[in-house]
């Protein structure tokens, strides 16, 4: 049989090539018309009798599916079995499970390691369980109890995982290798270890695995049905898909941002070919690249925003880390500070009571304060201070955080009618409510900040020390140069007027005579706007009582504005997204954390749970021989190609035009998607952890048995080789799957391990493998 | 002024604008002079030979503007030398080599109407010129007021003191290269300076120190950007106006004038990364005549330039990923050209290797050896380092080591990391704040050479005094129980299980105990890494591990800094984890014990490649531990190009002489504008291209200048900025102006390649010719009268700040961010 007859090459231009006719079926049917490409899924002998008969499409697509069906039965079959055990929170399960309660009680929180969609995921499973988000995760190993349905949490990532096995699959043969290439592809990725202990738990790496692998899959089926039918249903709905797909995948973990580059790359390198292709008009060639532009950018941003609008939607009450937000996003949460706010005046007057909070946030979220104590007369460095009563910034909600704004000219600190509300530009003074003293700062060093001054409350000790209490207001956020000053909603920076200093938050904390509050200073060089400098009023109310007595006991006023709705969906989204990237969790090193270079080499595990009375246990670990050959192939693969493209440049081609043209697809793809998903983690900070590398694994996965295809079909010479090569292969793949039985009681943790027998499992040092020792 | 001006005139000239009446011309330029700087030290000579040359220049530079006006560029030079390459043959460069040469020629040569060779000959001196006039005023800017102010300015504080230290020859350590460092001190030593001057801080006087020849080394160097640029806009567009542009660009923004004029080094810097680019550029075009002279000469310049430039700043790297980029394409192209043989290629790569990898990697092993060399005098750099590298600087307590060998009890030790840049076993009267473990005293490991490194080597379980001369002598041995008594509080080296304050996973360390007396947590076992029980411990030689008797956990260091609390010292823990790295290694490095004689130690020297090694690995720690700390104002990438804020060199208030870094506005906003404008028409180029769109002649010419030159340059500016993203180090605004160069260069062959098309668009002759001309010639003036408004910027001024009408800056703060 001539190879690759149909498609026009001719077998001469082929130094390297497989000579004709002496090839075994899978390559040879990969060789044929381009029609009958998705024949390369049937079975050897169907392809040697029925050749004729396999022309009909109908055929073919029968065979596929069972190929698939097959697959996804022993996929399901390895990750759904037994699934409700352990009947314990495993590993970060902790983690997601608060959120997933978060989600069942409705309750607002912050998680910075990702965006919601993974957690919304987990979330649906449980919602579909019935969980009532009843359940305290405080440790890992704690017994789940009985209203916690185990096994629907767990589901929808271990169906991801199986699913991901005939992804594989379906993925080798869009890229033109041949059956078995696929079904191997595909059985690596079922016989993984680590991929199956990871998609057995409530945990974000298999869904992330799955819309990665998803992405691809569906850039394939567009790319290949480019050619034949533009614009079709087939066409259209394939683009969307990847689409959709890459925002799940980003919407999961930020991680996923690496395979949707990597497809976007692709993409774009695809379109910058349509470009050149003078065969297509150009309008033509502007619809492509429209229908491009609104499938791979528009739909995942339009999708990104939905997924935050139906987490915001389905978390509306107030919660642990309502502190974290401004107080505009605080009030617009149910109970917590809306409970406080709601009905506060929304326009801040003179004789107004307010808390003053500062925007920052860091350290601490806190409010201006100020208390009786005074800052000490000499402080331990020796430097002198004021010795006026002391003005901190105060992490707790505090009687003493209330201050009232008062007109420097007249005497009053209750609100006359009508009402004078306060501009930007206008100059106040602020009251401390409980000792009624004024905020002052003056050309004194500030305790712990000596280059900005010392801001007080005023005590008139009679010695030349003026009060300088006026200051005037910048309101940072205004829209015109007239705003009024807003409850909850304007960020304020207050300037002295005699020193144009700037009331700021240095963030310091003050020694034992300053209670450990946060120290305040006056800036004196006010570079740009920084966030330290910016209030807000959080309580608000009109001051109705003269008397110093009454006022302390004043309470709330009737309500005017609802602040809730004055803060549109993108203000909460973008603040919320910003907080997420800018939240900064310190870093702690983890027993089990562990570098990249020690992911490669599988030189790192993590112990997920271990039984509390046996020595069955959980344990991330990959299968050696599988991680082993895919760096291999990954290295051979990269050589290969450096070779044939230095080749190629003098002009001796290896292998046919097609033949290249598929090999580097595949490379850039799985290459491009293992490097991707792996070398940003060298320039990360955080603490990483072995299954972080699993999403690189599974490009690798792909790439293995597409190099070994390769192998035997352009590097093996003659048909010894060949057949030596198959043996090797089911050597090797036996080996793996040996080594996978050997570590399947770790994977699934169902069987106690005699130490003994653990201790032969260890098969490297650095594994830590948990020994009980009796 | 008076350069600006005559700049101007000479670009009225070359821009085609009609020329001024021969009798006018000189007369008003001499009355500008005499109106704007009658107090400028130019000799009247040099300016009457300007004159000349510039007049005698008017009509050539004139010709040739018109014909490339019209005609297609050439594409000899650039990138474009490696395409014409692959199309001819082997032997057929007779071609090439016409189109390599310089426009100028090549367009007259063409011309029918002119003579050639006299036109050759006039053009040939009026590019000469022209070059020599950018030099000149750039010089002259850049060491107009070079003496002012006579006091240390900002980081001349750091790299003044460090050529003092050079002088001296005393041992500093640095997160830079030595090479900056060293030049600058060479320049004081040749200048005549003796390095007595302190650099204490900014603000100090110089008085009669001789500081004004490292001052006019740096604006030596800064001052041959400007002529290097200009090249470089030459060779990769072919156009003077182009050129000319960008080299006023450069001449007129205060920025570049401000750091060109102190002890810094970043003129150097630049210096180097503009040779390179230049050479680079101009090895490209030399690329049809390869393994000639000048193809050798420029292509080891590169070379020597990129050592030069990493010898500096570890920035460099940026220039030689651009260098290292460039010659893999070229060696593509080469290598796809089927008329080249395997042994040519071999050569080509060959030549290649050893000139910009070979070459430049001697330069820079060099630089470090004559560093190490000159630098053989202990100094504050000491600590840094490991004991056997101090063991080679005189004045170290390690030269010429005479102490007692082995440990003995009642010994006072400082106890040195083994990890590199990590230090010495530290305590001092502080304790640990509130909510971070027990409140007990800290204990840190500190870099630096102090009385509180020293600890006491005692006995367990008694308190007696080990010194006292009736015990006698009793060696520590490998396996002992000790307890390390810190020397100055008297407190013992104590873990517990708390959780240390930076590693939570880990215990926390402490000194415990009033006079030596703790509990049975202050008792470590210590151990001799590969060593067997029972054997004595040697100083300096052994390396040992400390385990916590009761906990069972291995002190080590996890190099963390800790916060202000602790002095920014590196975190000290009990690691319960016994992993065998070396930050859980010690060594004893000073030891005194009255008692033991004190023998002649040979400490083991370290080699070579071990000594650049361990400066390196101490360079790169040091560089990650510039964090910026919390709630400082730090200045962000994306602040840069908009010019968002600026350094203050000098002074603060009204009366000081004040200067600003600040980028001149109207060059650095034009310079934002260009990179857009240059990304939106070298899209839709690059798009016409690929869609095979039939341009003209002309303005293929032209989108070949603005895709290759105009994509080298976007490439250095792109190379040279947003790395910057990544980087976790505390960053400052003048790291940008390596970016800032390219970004000009490319603003230059953008506008002057957009005008042609413009003016190639208006069919009509007349006024095409004029578009262009005025064009170029309006941002010319542009830039001019901007540096006008801001020199004071640069030059000093005093006065009340600009928020005051008073001001002489008044109405320039355009920016709410500026302070000046």
């Amino acid at each position: 049989m001539p190879i690759g007859g149909s498609r026009g090459v001719p077998s001469g231009r082929v130094p390297n090539g497989p000579p004709p006719g002496r090839f075994r079926g899978v390559t040879r049917r990969g060789e044929r018309a381009a029609g009958l490409r998705e024949t390369l899924a049937s079975s050897k002998l169907l392809s040697y009798t029925m050749l004729g008969v396999l022309k009909r499409p109908i055929v073919v697509t029968a065979d596929i599916n069972l190929n698939v069906v097959a697959l996804t039965g022993v996929g399901l079959l390895s990750r759904l079995w037994q699934l409700s055990y352990p009947r314990a929170v495993v590993f970060d399960e902790v983690y997601y499970g608060q959120y997933i309660s978060f989600y069942m009680k409705r309750i607002f929180f912050l998680d910075d390691s990702g965006p919601p969609f993974g957690h919304m995921l987990l979330a649906l499973g449980g919602y579909l369980g019935g969980f009532d988000g009843n359940f305290l995760w405080n440790r890992i190993g704690a017994e789940y109890s009985s209203n916690v349905p185990v096994w629907s949490l767990r589901l929808l990532p271990a169906l991801a995982g199986a699913l991901s096995v005939p992804m594989a699959y379906q993925i080798v043969s869009e890229l033109h290798f041949s059956h078995s290439a696929a079904m191997g592809a595909a059985l690596l990725m079922l016989i993984e270890n680590a991929l199956i202990t990871q998609s057995r738990l409530m945990l974000l790496e298999s869904l992330l695995i799955f819309f990665n692998l998803l992405a691809v899959l569906s850039y394939l089926k567009f790319f290949n049905s480019q050619k034949h039918s533009p614009f079709s249903l087939h066409w259209w709905s394939w683009l969307m898909l990847t689409g959709v797909a890459c925002s799940c995948a980003v919407g999961i973990k930020y991680m996923g941002v690496f395979t949707y580059l990597l497809v976007l790359g692709v993409a774009a390198f695809h379109a910058w070919h349509l470009i050149g292709d003078q065969t297509l008009s150009n309008g033509r060639v502007f619809s492509h690249l429209l229908a491009r532009a609104v499938a791979l950018l528009g739909v995942p941003v339009i999708l990104y925003l939905l997924l935050f609008y139906v987490h915001l939607m389905l978390l509306y009450r107030s919660g642990p880390h309502d502190q974290i937000m401004s107080s505009a996003f605080q009030a617009s949460l149910e109970g917590g500070l809306a409970r406080i706010t709601q009905g506060q005046p929304l326009e801040v007057a003179f004789g107004s009571q307010v808390t003053l909070r500062s925007v920052f946030g860091k350290p601490l979220p806190c409010w201006l304060h100020s208390h009786q104590s005074t800052y000490p007369m000499i402080y331990d460095n020796g430097r002198g201070s004021s010795h006026q009563q002391q003005v901190t910034c105060y992490p707790f909600k505090d009687v003493n955080n209330w201050w009232i704004v008062k007109d420097p000219g007249r005497h009053q600190l209750v609100v006359n009618s009508p009402l004078r509300p306060v501009r930007h530009g206008d100059v106040v003074q602020l009251v401390h409510g409980m000792t009624a003293r004024l905020l002052n700062t003056h050309d004194v060093a500030a305790p712990l900040s000596p280059h900005a001054q010392e801001v007080s409350c005023y005590i008139d000790y009679n010695i030349s020390m003026p009060a300088q209490n006026l200051w005037r207001l910048d309101i940072v956020n205004r829209e015109s140069d007239r705003d009024v000053w807003k409850t909850i909603l304007s960020e304020v920076r207050f300037v002295h007027v005699n020193t144009s200093a700037v009331l700021k938050l240095s963030g310091a904390h003050l020694p034992d005579w300053g209670f450990r509050q946060l120290e305040i200073v006056g800036e004196k060089l006010s570079r740009g706007h920084h966030g330290s400098m910016v209030w807000n009023v959080e309580e608000h109310r009109y001051g109705k009582s003269q008397e110093q007595r009454e006022r302390e006991l004043e309470l709330h006023s009737p309500t005017e504005v609802d602040i809730s709705r004055n803060l549109s969906f993108m203000a909460r989204f973008s603040e919320l997204q910003w907080r997420m990237l800018t939240l900064r969790t310190e870093d702690s090193e983890h027993r089990y954390s562990s570098t990249p270079l020690q992911w490669v080499t599988l030189d790192t595990s993590i112990a997920y749970w271990l039984h509390p009375k046996t020595s069955a246990q959980i344990h991330l670990l990959g299968n050696v021989v599988i991680w082993a050959s895919a760096s291999l192939a990954t290295a051979a693969y990269t050589l290969l190609f450096f070779w044939y493209l230095l080749r190629r440049r003098r002009n001796v081609c290896d292998l046919p035009e097609d033949a290249w043209q598929h090999w580097a697809l595949a490379g850039a793809l799985c290459i491009g998607g293992w490097a991707l998903n792996y070398l940003p983690f060298f320039l990360m900070e955080k603490t990483l952890f072995l299954y972080h590398y699993l999403p690189a694994l599974t490009f690798q996965i792909l790439l293995l048995p597409m190099v070994l295809q390769h192998v035997s079909d352009y590097l093996c010479r003659s048909q010894l080789q060949r057949s030596l090569l198959s043996a090797l292969v089911i050597a090797w793949f036996s080996t793996a799957c040996h080594v996978s039985n050997m570590l399947r009681p770790l994977t699934y943790g169902d069987r106690p391990l005699s130490p003994s027998e653990l201790q032969a499992l260890r098969w490297k040092d650095s594994w830590d493998i948990l020994i009980r020792k009796h | 002024m008076l350069c600006a001006s005559c700049r101007l005139l000479v670009a009225r000239a070359a821009t085609t604008l009609p020329a001024p009446p021969r009798g006018r011309g000189p007369a008003l330029r001499y009355q500008r002079r005499e109106l704007h700087f009658p107090g400028h030290p130019e000799p009247p000579s040099s300016d009457s030979s300007v004159g000349r040359l510039t007049r005698q220049s008017v009509p050539l530079g004139r010709r040739v503007i018109l014909r490339r006006g019209r005609m297609p560029p050439a594409v000899g030079g650039g990138l474009a030398g490696s395409e014409l390459r692959s199309r001819r043959g082997r032997c057929g460069s007779q071609a090439a080599r016409v189109v390599g040469r310089d426009v100028a020629a090549e367009a007259a040569a063409r011309s029918p109407k002119r003579p050639v060779r006299s036109s050759r000959r006039f053009e040939a001196a009026g590019r000469w010129a022209l070059l020599a006039l950018v030099t000149l005023v750039s010089f002259a800017t850049r060491f107009h007021g070079l003496d002012q102010p006579a006091h240390v300015c900002w980081d001349e504080t750091h790299f003044g003191k460090m050529g003092s230290y050079y002088i001296n020859r005393t041992f500093f350590f640095d997160v830079h290269p030595p090479l900056g460092k060293m030049l600058i001190g060479l320049a004081g030593y040749l200048s005549g300076y003796d390095g007595t001057f302190l650099f204490q801080k900014p603000g100090d006087k110089y008085e009669h120190h001789r500081y004004m020849g490292m001052r006019g080394f740096c604006a030596f160097l800064g001052s041959w950007l400007i002529p290097f640029a200009y090249l470089t806009v030459l060779d990769l567009s072919k156009s003077f106006p182009a050129a000319l542009l960008t080299a006023a660009l450069l001449t007129f923004d205060t920025g570049c004038l401000t750091l060109s004029q102190y002890i810094l080094l970043d003129p150097i810097l630049m210096f180097f990364i503009m040779a390179a680019m230049l050479s680079m550029v101009k090895y490209n075009s030399c690329a049809d005549r390869p393994f000639s002279a000048p193809w050798w000469s420029w292509l080891s310049l590169t070379g020597i330039s990129l050592a030069g430039a990493l010898g500096v700043k570890f920035v460099g790297l940026f220039i030689i990923l651009q260098v290292g980029l460039n010659t893999i394409s070229d060696l593509w192209h080469l290598f796809g050209d089927l008329s080249l043989s395997l042994v040519t290629v071999g050569k080509h790569l060959t030549a290649r290797i050893l000139c910009l990898i070979v070459l430049p990697l001697v330069l820079y092993v060099a630089i470090f050896a004559v560093h190490i060399t000159v630098l053989n005098k202990s100094g504050p750099g000491d600590g840094f380092f490991s004991s056997a590298f101090q063991a080679r600087l005189s004045g170290n307590n390690l030269y010429n080591a005479s102490i007692p060998e082995h440990l003995a009890y009642g010994s006072v030790v400082t106890v040195k990391n083994l990890r590199m840049a990590i230090g010495y076993l530290h305590s001092h009267r502080h304790l640990y704040p509130e909510g971070v473990g027990a409140r007990q005293q800290q204990v840190t490991t500190y870099l630096h050479k102090d009385y509180n490194n020293l600890w006491i080597i005692k006995k367990h379980n008694t308190n007696s005094d080990p010194l006292d001369p009736s015990f006698p002598v009793e060696f520590v041995r490998h396996g002992d129980i000790i307890r390390l008594e810190h020397k100055e509080t008297s407190r013992n080296l104590h873990s517990h299980y708390h959780e240390a304050p930076l590693t939570r996973k880990h215990y926390q360390v402490t000194g415990y105990g009033i006079n030596g007396t703790g509990d049975s947590n202050d008792f470590w076992r210590i151990e001799v890494v590969n060593r067997k029980f029972g054997n004595r411990i040697k100083v300096l030689r052994s390396r040992i591990r400390l385990i916590h008797l009761v906990t069972g956990c291995v002190l080590g260091s996890s190099g963390k800094v800790l916060p202000k609390w602790g002095w920014e010292q590196l975190e000290v823990t009990c690691t319960p984890y016994l992993k065998d790295t070396l930050s859980s290694i010690w060594n004893v490095e000073d030891h005194i014990n009255p008692k033991l004689p004190n023998i002649s130690l040979d400490v083991l020297q370290p080699s070579f490649p071990e000594i650049l090694l361990e400066s390196h690995m101490v360079m790169i720690r040091g560089n990650n531990g510039l964090k910026p700390k919390d709630n400082e104002f730090t200045s962000k990438p994306w602040h840069w190009p908009i010019n968002y804020q600026g350094l203050r060199f000098s002074g603060a208030n009204d009366t000081d002489f004040r200067v600003y870094l600040l980028g001149n506005p109207v060059v650095w906003w034009l310079n934002l504008v260009s990179i857009a404008l240059y990304l939106l028409s070298g899209s839709i180029a690059a798009i016409a291209m690929q869609r095979g769109a039939q341009l003209p002649a002309e303005v293929e010419g032209l989108t070949k200048i603005l895709l290759r030159g105009g994509g080298q340059l976007l490439l250095g500016w792109v190379l040279h900025y947003f790395p910057f993203f990544l980087m976790g180090r505390i960053l400052y605004f003048h790291h940008y102006f390596p970016a800032m160069l390219f970004s000009s260069m490319l603003t230059g062959v953008l506008w002057d390649t957009l005008l042609r098309l413009c003016a190639w668009g208006l069919a009509s002759s007349s006024l095409a010719r004029g578009v262009h001309a005025l064009g170029i010639l309006s941002l010319l003036l542009g830039t001019a009268y901007s540096f006008y408004l801001f020199h004071p910027l640069a030059y000093g001024m005093v006065g009340p700040l600009a928020q005051d009408p008073e001001s002489p800056m008044a109405g320039l703060r355009w920016l709410e961010s500026w302070d000046f």
